[in-house]
Order: structure tokens, then C-alpha cells, then sequence
């Protein structure tokens, strides 16, 4: 969301529930997925600080065939998925530190079963 | 029948008590009441991504406008409350409209504390806590070449680190004799003095101000007690903030350094709670009454008072955890060090990681971690669980927290 309305890319994003509901949003490259995710209003991520890592309730589980796409994770998100409420897996990632690219395009995540 | 919950107040504490009882299966009605315009937002970004330009307002919107639909939260914005009137049980607003309610929650959070001085009132003297605010100061930002920021605190040094990022002339003015000396151990005033200074941020600590000075009723400077001018187009001021609890106080509930709760986060009035940065609380980690102004505190009060409306009452225990962002250096800080008697620093603050352990006769109180998450990560359990950890174990690189951790009850 630009503040002065300029016309913004954006790659489709999949997000997953853990029953396995499906929506796909569009979501402008900047944003990170976790803003596309509260911004299209999809249950399962709740990022109580606000995308600063600092929570750990934006978790969600990068398809295998994405995982290996992403930018490496940080220190700091490393450090702070092992506070995830739901289990951590090899392909746990803080949605609020994935950038959405335009390489993004057609990226599927999924939602764990509880974020505290 | 019922009227349901009355928030008033919709920053973080307001927005997420509603989000939290409908999650919670809260039925009745939910009418959350914020005196700002627009959607509920996070304040956090304000002073730090969002005055570097990396983040827009849209983008601290907390949930979209569909979220309350959805929810059946009926979001009353741009309207303050003029009164509680709890013989009546209900809110008066400016408008003159009144809400009625069963339950009421006050999450009226807290304002900028005024620096009573002459000239605070020209133009290009500005403060910081919403989002109209912000957006000020970063306008100003365009034009703003010599800044004073009075106050070296989170949000002063937020402002400052923001502004000299990008490519500002900073001073940064505070009446104490170290940076965030209220909150910090001196070996992190002492560091933060240091990033701050290496990034050509100019710092003067114990300094007293005379007045601020203006021309045709724009700032040009700030004038120290010792006579010297500061020149500067734009000061912000970063002093503190005072509890909004005078609608609490008027209505005849009891006040102190804020809205005074029990355990439970219940006023005198069975069914009036208060929450956030308004309400002072006793919290085990404080070993006394305490105020706190943080997300964490608003989110985890907000769902104690969720879970106590729909007949789970449960005492507040939640660890307190903060952070701040200044250039490249992450603070993150879990417990509460007030009334700490000892330091112990684990890692070299020259390295720029390092974390600094609080203990008050002989016990852990708090941790405070710059660019070590790991340790911040497992401190939080470390202090939420009351793990002993002795001042040789936190000095000694070669303890494990996290298996020290990992051993706490969860």
C-alpha cells in the first residue's frame, strides 16, 4: 500500500490453513507475506508485534518447493521461531520476514494449527 | 439484556480485547470507541521504519476494515469519551451520544507528556505517539536539516537514529546524566551513547533547557540554560507519557500512576477492567504495582480480560518483553530490572552483542540483549519460569541458556 497510490506489482500468494482451506491473494512485491495475509484477512497468522520479529505469531510452513527460494533466515528469526507455539519444522519461516518478490510469484504457505 | 462489552480505547489493548472474545466466543455485542481517526494501528513502526520511509501507515493498519465486520465489533473512531457514567452503566461521547454497556474495558492508553517550557508551542516542534503525528514529523523530515530531539529515551533515540539515517544534523538533548537511564544498566547507556555518537549523532546528557527559540513563530533553536543556541528547523520532543485516567478517576474509581486493577485487571468496579499503558497493575515480575507501556503488555492483558469476561478469570502473569531499533543495533529486553543491585554483562558490548543480566539479591530479574537473540529467546523462559541462574552462569560464555531453558517447566 502506497502512500501516494503509485501502481505496485504483485505476486499471488497461496496460503493454507491447517484444515486445508485454500485462498490465493494477490500481494504487492515489498510487502512481506505476512501484510498479505492480514491485509486479505486470513485466519492463522496473527502477528501480534507487527512484523517487527520480535513474536513469533506469523509462523507458517514454506511449501517444500519454495522453501529453497527464499532468502536464508536471519539470526534473529531463527532465534525467535524456536518461541512458535506449533511445532517448528525444517520449512518454518516468520512470514513478517519474507519479502514478497516478483520470483514469489505463486508461493504456498501454510498455516500452522495455533500461533500462541 | 445485555449490552454486551464497551472498549474504550482502540490502539493495540482495545483492538485485540475485541478480537480476543470473539475468538473466545463472546456472543454479545462488542462496541470498541478510539478518539483517532481511521483504523486501529500499531504504534511501534512509527518511530522507527515508518520515519525511514521503509513502511507506510497503511501497512500498521492492525486488521482491515472487514475484520470488524466480520467479527461484528462495531468500530466507533473519531470519538472520545467525555464521561463513564457507571450508575447509568454507560459511556457519554463528545458527540453527545451515549453507549451502553454490561461490561467495560478501559483501554485509554496514554499521551505525551508536554514539556512546559516557552516556545513549545511553535511551529516545527513536534511530538510523537500517533499516527497524525508521525506523519508530521516525517513531512517535516523533507525539509529538516539541523534536528534538536529533546529526550534520550526509546522514542527520542528511535527519532534520532531515524533522522540520522537519513543524513540529518542530530542532537540529541536529555536532563539525565546517561541515555535511557530509567530502563538501562549504565554498560547500555554507555553503548548506546556510543552507536549513536559513531553515527555522527551529537549526545548531551544532564543538560537543562532555558526556552525554545522562534522566528515569526517557527522554531530556529533551542536554548540551554547555560546560555547556548542550538540552531534547529525541527525539535521533537520525547519525554514520557501520563496515563489518560481522568474519565477513570471522575467516575470515582482509584487512580495512582494510572488506572489502579487488581491481579485480575479489575478496577473498584467488578464489571470495569482497565488495560495497556492506562492501568497499573501488580505484576510478579515488578514485585509491585508497575505501568506498563508496551505491545507486549496490551496484547497479553487484553486476552486476560477476554478470558475473565467469558468466566476464566485468571490472574495476569505474563513475562513483560520490549524491544528497540536504532541503526543496526536490535535491544531486546524480558523481565523488569527495576530496583536491580547487580550487573553482569555476558559478551563484549565492543563486539556490538552482547546481553546484560539484572539480578536483585541474588535472583534474575532481567534480561537486556543487543544483537543476541538467541539469548533473549531463552531468557524469556529463563524469567517466566523463575529458572535460577547464578551471575557466574550469566557471565560464562560457555553456560548454555537455552539448555538452562529448556530444563524450566513449561
Amino acid at each position: 500500500m502506497s502512500l501516494f497510490g503509485k501502481k505496485k506489482e504483485n505476486a499471488s500468494i497461496t496460503y493454507i490453513s491447517d484444515g486445508g482451506a485454500s485462498q490465493t491473494v494477490a500481494v504487492p512485491v515489498g510487502d512481506s507475506v505476512m501484510e498479505g495475509a492480514i491485509s486479505n484477512g486470513i485466519d492463522g497468522i496473527v502477528a501480534e508485534c507487527g512484523g517487527a520479529c520480535q513474536c513469533a505469531t506469523c509462523h507458517v510452513y514454506v511449501d517444500d518447493a519454495w522453501i529453497g527460494r527464499l532468502k536464508p533466515m536471519d539470526e534473529g528469526e531463527d532465534e525467535m521461531l524456536n518461541n512458535a507455539f506449533s511445532e517448528r519444522r525444517p520449512n518454518s519461516r516468520l512470514s513478517c520476514q519474507i519479502q514478497v518478490t516478483k520470483e514469489l510469484d505463486g508461493l504456498v504457505v501454510k498455516t500452522p494449527p495455533a500461533q500462541q | 439484556m445485555s449490552h454486551g462489552v464497551v472498549i474504550l480505547g482502540a490502539g493495540q489493548a482495545g483492538f485485540q480485547t475485541a478480537t480476543s472474545l470473539r475468538q473466545e466466543g463472546f456472543a454479545e455485542p462488542i462496541t470498541l470507541i478510539g478518539d483517532e481517526p481511521g483504523l486501529p494501528y500499531q504504534r511501534p513502526p512509527l518511530s522507527k521504519a515508518f520515519m525511514l520511509g521503509k513502511q507506510e501507515i497503511g501497512n500498521a493498519t492492525l486488521r482491515p476494515e472487514r475484520h470488524y465486520e466480520q467479527n461484528r465489533i462495531t468500530l466507533l473512531t473519531g470519538q472520545a469519551a467525555v464521561a463513564i457514567d457507571r450508575a447509568e452503566r454507560r459511556i457519554l461521547l463528545t458527540s453527545g451520544s451515549t453507549v451502553p454497556f454490561s461490561s467495560l474495558v478501559l483501554a485509554v492508553g496514554a499521551r505525551n507528556r508536554k514539556l512546559p517550557i516557552e516556545g513549545a508551542d511553535l511551529d516545527g516542534v513536534c511530538y510523537l505517539r500517533t499516527a497524525a503525528e508521525a506523519i508530521d514529523v516525517r513531512g517535516r523530515f523533507g525539509s529538516a536539516n539541523e534536528i534538536v530531539v529533546i529526550g534520550g529515551g526509546f522514542i527520542g533515540l528511535e527519532l534520532a537514529a531515524a533522522a540520522a539515517t537519513l543524513g540529518k544534523s542530530v542532537h540529541v538533548l536529555e536532563a539525565l546524566p546517561r541515555l535511557m537511564q530509567r530502563i538501562v544498566s549504565p554498560v547500555l547507556s554507555q553503548f548506546y551513547r556510543n552507536l549513536h555518537e559513531s553515527r555522527g549523532v551529537r549526545i548531551s546528557t544532564s543538560v537543562a533547557i532555558a526556552k525554545i527559540e522562534g522566528e515569526q513563530g517557527r522554531v530556529r533553536g533551542v536554548r540551554l540554560s547555560d546560555g547556548t543556541l542550538l540552531p534547529a528547523d525541527l525539535v521533537a520532543i520525547g519525554i514520557g507519557v501520563v496515563p489518560n485516567h481522568e474519565l477513570a478517576a471522575a467516575a470515582g474509581l482509584t487512580v495512582a500512576n494510572g488506572i489502579a486493577v487488581d491481579t485480575y485487571l479489575k478496577t473498584d468496579d467488578p464489571e470495569i477492567y482497565a488495560i495497556g499503558d492506562c492501568a497499573e497493575h501488580p505484576n510478579q515480575f515488578a514485585g509491585g504495582r508497575v505501568r506498563i507501556e508496551s505491545v507486549q503488555n496490551a496484547v497479553d492483558q487484553a486476552k486476560c480480560v477476554a478470558a475473565a469476561i467469558v468466566g476464566r478469570s485468571a490472574a495476569y502473569h505474563a513475562v513483560p518483553w520490549f524491544w528497540t531499533d536504532q541503526f543496526d543495533a536490535s535491544l531486546q529486553m524480558v523481565g523488569l530490572s527495576s530496583g536491580y543491585d547487580h550487573v553482569v554483562t555476558r559478551g563484549e558490548p565492543e563486539s556490538g552483542k552482547f546481553s546484560v543480566f539484572y539480578f536483585r539479591g541474588g535472583t534474575l530479574r532481567a534480561i537486556d540483549s543487543v544483537n543476541r537473540p538467541g539469548e533473549h529467546v531463552a531468557g524469556r523462559k529463563l524469567i517466566a519460569a523463575g529458572v535460577l541462574v547464578s551471575p557466574d552462569q550469566a557471565a560464562d560464555l560457555s553456560v548454555d541458556l537455552k539448555a538452562l531453558a529448556l530444563s524450566a517447566p513449561s
